[in-house]
């Protein structure tokens, strides 16, 4: 099993570096190897390439981390609710954010990226308790179907509210339809500033709750015999989840099925301890979402393909994949 | 208990009689008030007369294919709502959540954005749209035997929601690509809107109403047997597979014929049936009962949109939050009780 982990952990490190690298080179404008080396300071650093590099990297850097983000997040709330198709987008946590979002634009005329995140965050944690806690009311607790059409339901109630702001005010309709596809084309190092420290959080708590949340999968009173206080992994947990993500999402805008489908892959090869899976998630994640990116450059030609749009065309099969094996909760 | 049979569809039948007189002084009321209030009596005699008449314009022209698309359209949603409802044994698994009604924006926000198109044109690939999207729900919630899945309502619930959160990142994608002066026109096939329909696609709605409503009206008792589950239907003489597939099209050409119409009004084919078994309080089918209460839910919330805030919303906008505080009551309800497992 080591040795299993050793090479997907490298697998996937190779993985990423080489999507790093496409991603700094692919683009509107195609770049020289020397334009590379030079962005970083090696050989001719004041070439045109070079400085067209220079800008490609806050994206790749953004898009590492939120993929990394998006990937561990969906891994904490599939392990948390126990539930296979938690994940950000089927939760109706995008959502709430969203609603926050729009609200902020309208009513508070927010521009800043800090009090964005803040108030994603917000609706996030707001909207996600509310889901789940709406699903898991009454007997047998929330299984994947409750979950999926609470979510789904709340998801449509807000998007009917989000309208209600947005459409009488056509310059909110114009600042909101941009934030609303998923992208990382406008990251810059600001924005990375910003969301850092929400992530290390989270990433922190993720970490430090796994071996709880192995324990909490052999069901609940196996891990209260265990001295866990369940209670507190599953507030933290959360906490931790919904952070991760919402951070993201206030910055990129929504980018869904990342968090779903990542989680499984890594399961499915690795077994489910949490240990392991967060952390490989991290690195899938962070891989998928830059290839994602460097496709949705490819395609989208001239433009460019949103990544929220990539990743939904990508992961849409693996959902109804998963839904389709038929035991579909061994968490 | 045969008294008490009569007595039950006695009462359902009054119920029915005043959800109907409800919706016609709705009909009237829209048609009468506004800008300039015209009387009832008036507005027969410009209706009825082939002259040129004072009012002309705004009653025949703007008021009358409003009233009527939205009885229409909500008839059509309230009834397509409760038949998925009751097919798929959930009371949350309407077209609009599972994916039915963005199978048909998706097609028609691309023919408006992308294509350039509009009218009739767009009506029909929002149809054959939706129709594909369902047949694909449908067939991967393992609908053939070969597999060793036999069908499943949950299964079907799942897979809708997830096809419909793809088809939202695309609808996204095409409205940020498009130019300003293009996303109103694209947002009434996303949120819902009577304002500018036209004559001419009213009668195609009205056609498809008729006979799909028939359609669900006859087989009703065969829903009904189907309701006890699947063992019960055989052995009662009804064929469970041929009697779901032909209730869902009947269902699905009534939504995606709507939706042509005026976009997806959010949450009223949701609302219908739950709240047309609640006033009738009854067992039976429902059927007329969640048609005549989709057109009141339809009709009032385009009063409200219209007079009675600030701004004039869509009708889509304000039934989607009515939907919102019912929406929680149900699944509190509903949870209580229990649903059928994934």
């Amino acid at each position: 099993m080591i040795k299993r982990r050793m090479l997907l952990l490298i697998i996937l490190l190779f993985t990423l570096c080489c999507s790093m690298i496409l991603s700094v080179s692919f683009g509107t404008k195609s770049i020289q190897i020397e334009d590379i080396l030079g962005a970083f300071g090696i050989g001719d650093v004041t070439t045109f390439g070079s400085e067209v590099v220079r800008a490609r990297i806050p994206r790749t850097v953004f898009g590492v981390l939120a993929g990394a983000a998006l990937a561990v997040s969906g891994g904490m709330m599939q392990s948390i609710t126990r539930n296979p198709i938690a994940d950000p987008s089927i939760l109706g946590v995008n959502s709430g954010a969203s609603l926050f979002v729009v609200c902020g634009i309208a009513f508070l005329h927010v521009n800043n990226n800090i009090t964005m995140i803040w108030l994603a965050f917000v609706g996030a944690t707001l909207t996600a308790f509310c889901v789940y806690g709406l699903a898991s009311i009454g007997y047998s607790g929330a299984t994947p179907l409750k979950l999926a059409l609470a979510g789904a339901a709340a998801g449509t109630a807000l998007q009917s509210m989000v309208n209600t702001v947005m459409m009488p005010d056509t310059q909110v309709m114009n600042q909101f339809r941009f934030w609303q596809t998923g992208s990382i084309g406008g990251a810059t190092w600001n924005d990375i500033y910003t969301m850092l420290p929400f992530l290390t959080v989270g990433f922190g708590l993720s970490l430090m709750l796994s071996p709880a949340l192995n324990t909490l999968a052999l069901g609940d009173d196996m891990a209260v015999s265990l001295g866990i206080n369940v209670f507190a992994v599953r507030l933290l947990g959360t906490l931790a989840g919904v952070l991760l993500c919402s951070a993201t999402t206030a910055l990129a805008g929504p980018i869904g099925f990342v968090g779903l489908m990542v989680p499984h892959l890594i399961r499915a090869v690795l077994g489910p301890d949490v240990r392991w899976v967060l952390p490989l998630s991290a690195l899938a994640g962070a891989g998928l979402l830059i290839l994602a990116d460097v496709l949705g450059r490819l395609f989208g030609r001239p433009g460019e393909l949103e990544v929220g749009i990539v990743t939904a065309i990508l992961g849409a099969p693996v959902f109804v994949a998963i839904v389709r094996k038929v035991k579909v909760s061994t968490l | 208990m045969r008294k008490g049979y009569f007595f039950r569809r006695r009462k359902y039948v009054i119920i029915c009689i005043i959800l109907c007189l409800l919706v016609t002084c709705l009909c009237l009321f829209e048609m009468s008030y506004g800008k300039t209030t015209y009387s009832i009596p008036y507005i027969f005699k410009v209706l009825g007369s082939s002259q040129a008449m004072e009012g002309d314009f705004t009653i025949r022209t703007l008021r009358f294919p409003r009233v009527l698309a939205g009885l229409l359209t909500g008839m059509a949603f309230g009834m397509a709502g409760n038949t998925f409802q009751k097919l798929l044994r959930n009371p949350l698994a309407s077209p609009d959540i599972i994916g039915v009604t963005s199978g048909a924006s998706v097609a028609a926000v691309f023919g408006i954005l992308v294509l350039g198109i509009s009218g009739t044109a767009v009506s029909l690939m929002a149809v054959i749209s939706g129709f594909a999207v369902t047949c694909f729900i449908y067939m991967a919630s393992g609908g053939s035997r070969h597999n060793g899945l036999h069908f499943n309502g949950g299964r079907l619930i799942l897979i809708g929601i997830g096809v419909q959160a793809f088809l939202n990142a695309i609808i996204s994608w095409m409205l940020l690509k498009t130019s300003e002066y293009n996303v109103a026109a694209a947002l009434r096939w996303l949120s819902g809107n009577l304002n500018d329909v036209s004559m001419e696609r009213i009668p195609i709605l009205g056609f498809i109403l008729a006979v799909a409503g028939t359609g669900i009206l006859l087989l009703n008792r065969q829903l009904q047997v189907m309701q006890l589950g699947e063992e019960f239907s055989y052995s009662l003489g009804t064929k469970p597979e041929t009697v779901r597939l032909l209730l869902m099209l009947c269902a699905l050409f009534l939504t995606a014929f709507a939706t042509a119409v005026s976009g997806p009004i959010a949450s009223v084919a949701f609302l219908s049936g739950p709240i047309a078994r609640r006033v009738t309080g009854d067992g039976r089918g429902n059927m007329m009962a969640s048609a005549f209460t989709g057109a009141i839910l339809v009709l009032l919330a385009d009063i409200v949109g219209q007079y009675a805030l600030p701004a004039r919303y869509p009708v889509g906008v304000i039934t989607g939050i009515m939907g919102a505080p019912y929406l929680l009551i149900l699944l509190l309800r509903m949870n209580g009780k229990g649903v059928s497992e994934s």
